[in-house]
């Protein structure tokens, strides 16, 4: 009777689900980035500039939505840039185009984002059976990436001539290109898989205290290599859309953006070591690098320069975010 | 009679250097509450780790209402009907209080990989009302206090309740360390609830809730069980001799050995030192003397003794060594001063498992063992074996990776690194008998007797109460970041842990 009684009389206590202020870092961040450059530059505040970079951001949110999901887990992902490559050629072969009589459309594009599910399924298997850190897996993986990429490049550039994938990057909708709004739901299903699939959240969870669910069990084997196979499939669309915009399918398609998309994740506050950020905090990262990058081209800071000044905001940006971490005798890697 | 719930016996466990089970027999009961008491080291926590199968026993068997079974997973210990609520917490920190409860069995909160947050927090809510726990079931785990996710994990391990057809066995370890006397009555009033149709062991070394929650008592020792006692008209003090056996703690702790200490002025002296989870901190060591710091997990003292030593930071106060103020907070100027500190986690703070016993040993006092810049191979070896002999280091020889020593011989190490310097004056004990058998304890509080004897102070946090009450000649309680008590505590006027417990909480 006591307990009842304690249940009926106990007001509910303040909820404390909200986002922290820590989260808040990278959003106000990009706010005040973007306020600099458009006071600086009347060229940057225009909304072609902004439709720009909303448009350059495309591939990259694609990318990044992938890696987050690797990223909570505390693992990290290199193999964008392979997988990138053997999507890209694989999908140029498959719809038409100048090398041979394919003509398959959407299915290419579905054979091309199956291929980065099996790549992701690859180093998600040689994690969990093999025991390969990660970092050595996917780099591994990028590498065979490459290779198969390649062997179906051999010598002669396929340039494709389906003109459903020609104008994703051409056509626009709502003042943005297709490609943009493919970004836009891919980041709103990365967003509905980690909050509302036990996947999602048990990738969030495994980041968070991996062995508190084998403690509880839970097998956390599978749940590891689904999560890189989604990855893997985001980068294979990731390809895609590269191949949308160069209308030809390169091996190095992928070139850059696994370091881009970490950054991004990073930047936006998806940490590391795992186990906090999400899909939104990456979407606001790549938005904040995106904005970097055009805007110090905007306000006229030389290109020899641009490299630096990024890697120095990045490097700051990131300080910032690991601030309540900096404290006590903590090691960092 | 009825079967028992659960059963073991003959249970045998190894681990290198140590026998943590040693032929453990036990009964469980249908609808009894088991106390299991022991000492640390007793083997409590193997026991009960291989009762839900995290651990592999090397001999003995388990039997679950009269059958025999081998539980290899925690699965199969819940499917059994056998969970536990763990004593270094199990939430997942980032997730909310609701999907721990049910982690691991969302049945149908999870339909098709997919959560249905609303199923989620009502399957959550029923379990939190079973122990009339106000914590919104969405609040993330991390967002709540100690107290709090203790309350959660109760009610995650009641959800077995639900999973197993058969009456289920609760294990409880320490459930009560941290909580509110509030809360440890409602958390009483459930395990008589749970009497009624479930068995459950209860393991707490605060004897008298013990004595006043549970049936019967099953008293550990040296990884065996050595007796058990009906608790109707039962006190803490015949339990308390059961646990630590014939030998006596008086012999333990080598009492003989305390040295009577001269009132000068102070070798250590603390000026209200406040940092994150402690405020006003007083403390004074005199050389020789063994201070020992008491409170329950968040009283502040893990902290108190890293700010010493200039681990974490503070935003006031002073430290004094003999006088002279140390700048804060640097592990450096700490060294200097010749404060030395041996971490909890000797594993991971306290060595470096892959490196000799040599280089461990000569880590921090570099200039024991070089001449100039360059280590000199003979003197760091004429140094290192004099250690070896001196603290009796088992150890195949100073070239050996000190990861591969037991325990103890580890914990010697790790003390010798304070020592080969020769300039130690303050020792900060960071827990250091955690994890060794009863010979290796004895024989890490012979050297502390020895250390106190050469006129080192010493700040012990000690494992138990009953370590506190035994080696210190002093004890401080400590209380939601505050010192709370001073008890004086010289040989022949030992305060009884009871005494301190009702400071504590």
């Amino acid at each position: 009777m006591t307990l009842t009684s304690a249940v009926a009389t106990a007001p509910r206590r303040q909820s404390r689900r909200g986002a922290s202020f820590r989260d808040a870092g990278p959003p106000v961040a990009l706010v005040v980035i973007f306020g600099i450059f458009a006071a600086l530059s009347p060229q940057f505040r225009s909304v072609d500039n902004v439709q720009n970079i909303v448009d350059a951001a495309a591939v990259l949110a694609v990318v990044t939505s992938g890696i987050t999901f690797v990223l909570m887990m505390g693992s990290i992902d290199l193999s964008a840039a392979g997988v990138m490559g053997a999507s890209a050629l694989t999908v140029s072969l498959l719809v038409a185009n100048n090398r041979n009589d394919n003509d398959y459309g959407l299915l290419g594009i579905g054979a091309a984002v199956l291929l980065g599910c099996a790549f992701g399924c690859l180093s998600g298997l040689a994690l969990v059976l093999l025991k390969v850190p990660s970092f050595m897996a996917t780099l591994g993986v990028s590498a065979i990436g490459l290779g198969v990429a390649t062997l179906m490049f051999a010598g002669v550039q396929p340039n494709i001539t389906d003109t459903m994938l020609e104008s994703w990057a051409i056509e626009r909708f709502l003042g943005f290109s297709y490609l943009a709004w493919i970004a836009a739901a891919c980041i709103l299903v990365g967003w509905l898989i980690q909050r509302y699939t036990r996947l999602g959240r048990y990738a969030f969870a495994i980041g968070g205290a991996e062995e508190v669910l084998t403690l509880s069990g839970v097998r956390v084997k599978p749940y590891k290599v689904a999560v890189f196979t989604l990855a893997g499939a985001f980068y294979g669309l990731g390809g895609v859309m590269v191949t949308s915009q160069l209308g030809a399918g390169l091996v190095q398609a992928g070139d850059g953006y696994d370091f881009s998309a970490i950054t991004a994740a990073v930047v936006g506050g998806t940490l590391l070591t795992g186990g906090r950020g999400g899909i939104l905090h990456s979407a606001v990262g790549v938005l904040l690098v995106m904005v970097l990058t055009n805007g110090l081209v905007q306000v006229g800071v030389s290109p020899y320069w641009q490299g630096g000044v990024e890697g120095l905001i990045v490097v700051a940006a990131v300080a910032a975010a690991v601030i309540p971490q900096r404290r006590r005798n903590q090691v960092v890697k | 009679m009825s079967v028992p719930a659960l059963e073991v016996r003959g249970l045998v466990k190894h681990y290198p250097g140590v026998k943590a089970l040693d032929g453990v027999d036990l009964v469980v009961r249908p609808n009894e509450v088991l106390g299991l008491a022991g000492e640390n080291g007793a083997g409590k926590s193997t026991l009960l780790k291989a009762l839900v199968g995290l651990v592999a026993p090397d001999a003995g068997e388990i039997f679950v209402r009269g059958e025999p079974v081998r539980l290899r997973s925690v699965v199969e210990a819940a499917n059994h009907g056998i969970g536990m609520v763990f004593q270094e917490q199990s939430l997942v920190p980032n997730l909310t209080a609701a999907e721990n409860i049910v982690l691991g069995s969302e049945g149908s909160a999870v339909r098709r990989g997919v959560y249905r947050w609303d199923t989620m927090r009502r399957l959550a809510q029923e379990q939190l009302d079973k122990i009339g726990s106000d914590i919104d079931p969405l609040a993330r785990t991390d967002s709540l206090s100690f107290a709090e996710r203790q309350m959660v994990e109760i009610a995650k391990v009641l959800r077995i309740e639900e999973r197993s057809q058969h009456p289920p066995v609760i294990i409880l370890d320490e459930p009560t360390s941290v909580l509110e006397s509030k809360e440890i009555e409602t958390l009483f009033a459930q395990i008589r609830r749970l009497r009624e149709f479930a068995s459950v062991v209860f393991v707490s070394h605060r004897l008298d809730e013990v004595l006043d929650v549970c049936d019967r008592v099953t008293v550990l020792r040296g990884g065996q069980s050595v007796g058990e006692v009906a608790t109707a008209g039962a006190v803490p003090g015949e339990l308390h001799k059961l646990m630590i056996g014939s030998t006596g703690s008086d012999d333990h702790y080598h009492s003989g050995a305390a040295s009577l200490v001269a009132a000068e002025q102070p070798r250590l002296s603390v000026r209200k030192l406040s940092g994150r989870s402690f405020q006003e901190v007083d403390l004074d060591v005199a050389a020789g003397e063994i201070v020992g710091i008491v409170g329950v997990h968040g009283s502040g003292r893990e902290d108190v003794c890293r700010a010493l030593f200039g681990a974490e930071p503070t935003t006031a106060g002073e430290i004094r060594m003999d006088g002279k103020k140390i700048d804060l907070p640097h592990t450096r100027a700490a060294c200097a001063a010749g404060i030395g500190y041996v971490p909890a986690e000797r594993k991971i703070e306290g060595m470096v498992g892959a490196m000799s016993v040599a280089d461990n040993m000569t880590l921090t006092k570099q200039k024991a063992r070089c001449t100039g810049p360059f280590v000199a191979p003979k003197k760091q070896a004429t140094l290192v074996d004099r250690w070896i002999e001196r603290l009796s280091i088992r150890t195949p020889g100073r070239d050996t990776a000190i990861g591969r020593l037991s325990g103890g011989n580890q914990q010697k190490v790790v003390l010798a690194r304070w020592l080969v310097g020769g300039d130690i004056k303050l020792l900060l004990l960071d827990h250091p008998t955690r994890g060794l058998d009863i010979g290796a304890r004895s024989e890490v509080y012979r050297l502390m007797r020895e250390l106190a004897g050469s006129g080192v102070a010493t700040v012990l946090l000690a494992d138990s109460l009953e370590e506190a009450i035994g080696m210190a000649d002093r004890i401080l309680v400590m209380s939601d970041g505050r010192v709370v008590a001073e008890v004086a505590c010289p040989n022949g006027g030992k305060p009884s842990p009871l005494d301190l417990v009702k400071e504590m909480v």
